[in-house]
């Protein structure tokens, strides 16, 4: 698989999982668990497929590694930020570490099993 | 009248049983010697280098062991491959010996040279050896005594198989090349090599009709049993798998299963039961090196689960720091 379409895969069904695990977490929040799930995908796929994008032109584990990490806590950054609207309560941390884990995890993914590129 | 030292005299005689190829090659000394020749280091003044020459010894059948050098002359120059060493010239002695040249080799023999090194250096190291070993099959030889005392380990990690004098022409089994080589032309160029390398190992035999060819523990059956004149390259198979065995165990620690089930496979006292080909070895043994279930091994559930955690440590890590985080986060929260 090449490196975006892993990046998106992985970001898609990675977030999908961090979403769920708002159930867990945050019990409170499960009538939104929807909207959540579909957030953190969509984070996920957006970050992934940047993560994948980075790892074809840069093909370095640790830089790649470095760069999901960014962008897993930079897509995660403005749904830490929010207050959540049926609590009130802020859970920065609770959402940024797993979202910039689950980046970390996806430039690992794409840097290490991506297919490179073919050269023409 | 002065007389000489002992020392001195040895030194004469053993210049005066220098071989005398000719102006071009100056041969300096003797530095391996086998069942059929002796190989000598010499210089090769037209081209200003080192070079390996190899000449039949004087005693015994010298007719006969003229012919089987000048088969491995002509088997050596079928092999242009980069783990076979190279021949340059051929030639015949004043004393109407026949001779050949090849590049002189520096480095150490597999056994010594992959002692030192890590199993997986080890492993692509013997990958090279297969390379070559398969390129002669594809070329119609079998060399019939692969042991790790014929390959050698160059300076830079480059493998070369050495010793191809009673190697096999599969699509001329019986028609064993027997012309002699050409006189020497003062004026031709001609080529001088020699190989850094022990003699060959003890207890090797050598080849002619009904003789056990080969070296003891690393011929295959049929070969031990006197029929070499059959051996394919399964043969060669055998002798790779028992080249690998030597090496691995060397330092006397046990072998991960498959590896010892791909060893086993190659060295099956029956034919059939080898892997068909260098090739079908070598694969196998990538398969290993690159952490994917091998051929000769079917594997239990708990160590596919082992190979897939030692080829996807990162990954299960950071899936676990994952899981950690989040329980972590779970028990901040129900503080």
């Amino acid at each position: 698989m090449n490196k975006p379409l892993l990046g998106l895969a992985a970001g898609g069904v990675l977030g999908v999982l961090d979403g769920l695990t708002a159930l867990v977490s945050a019990p409170e929040v499960a009538p939104e668990i929807l909207t959540i799930v579909i957030g953190s995908m969509g984070k996920g796929l957006m970050a992934g497929i940047l993560i994948g994008w980075f790892a074809r032109k840069v093909n370095n584990l640790g830089i790649g590694v470095a760069f999901g990490l960014a962008m897993g806590a930079l897509f995660a950054l403005p749904f830490a930020l929010g207050t959540d609207p049926t609590t009130g309560k802020v859970y920065f941390w609770e959402i940024l570490i797993p979202g910039a884990l689950v980046g970390l995890i996806v430039g690992y993914l794409t840097q290490r099993y991506g297919e490179r590129p073919r050269a023409t | 009248m002065t007389s000489l030292s002992d020392a001195a005299v040895r030194q004469l005689q053993a210049t005066l049983e220098l071989p005398d190829p000719g102006d071009r090659y100056e041969v300096r000394e003797a530095i391996g010697r086998g069942g059929m020749g002796i190989v000598y280091l010499a210089f090769d003044h037209a081209l200003g280098r080192e070079v390996a020459l190899k000449v039949v010894t004087g005693a015994g059948d010298s007719a006969d062991l003229a012919a089987r050098l000048s088969r491995e002359a002509q088997v050596l120059a079928r092999l242009e491959h980069p783990g076979i060493v190279a021949i340059y010239d051929v030639g015949v002695l004043a004393d109407g010996r026949p001779f050949y040249v090849m590049r002189r080799v520096r480095g150490e023999t597999f056994a010594h040279g992959a002692a030192s090194r890590g199993r997986g250096e080890q492993l692509r190291l013997f990958l090279q050896v297969c390379d070559a070993v398969a390129f002669a099959h594809a070329r119609g030889v079998i060399h019939r005594d692969i042991t790790p005392r014929n390959v050698m380990v160059g300076e830079f990690g480059e493998v070369l198989v050495l010793d191809w004098g009673v190697a096999r022409l599969m699509d001329a089994p019986r028609a064993v090349p027997t012309d002699p080589l050409p006189a020497p032309d003062a004026h031709a160029e001609s080529s001088v090599s020699s190989i850094d390398r022990p003699a060959t190992a003890p207890g090797a035999a050598r080849t002619g009709d009904g003789v056990v060819i080969g070296t003891p523990g690393f011929m295959p059956p049929e070969q031990a049993g006197g029929a070499a004149r059959e051996a394919d390259q399964r043969a060669d198979v055998f002798g790779l798998g028992a080249t690998l065995r030597d090496v691995l165990s060397a330092n006397g620690t046990a072998l991960p299963r498959p590896l010892a089930a791909i060893i086993r496979r190659a060295t099956e006292g029956l034919p059939a039961d080898r892997y068909p080909s260098a090739t079908a070895l070598a694969a196998d043994v990538r398969r290993w090196l690159d952490g994917v279930p091998v051929e000769a091994y079917r594997e239990n559930v708990f160590e596919r689960a082992a190979r897939l955690y030692a080829r996807n440590r990162p990954l299960v890590l950071l899936l676990f720091a994952y899981a950690v985080v989040r329980v972590i986060v779970l028990w901040w929260r129900g503080i």
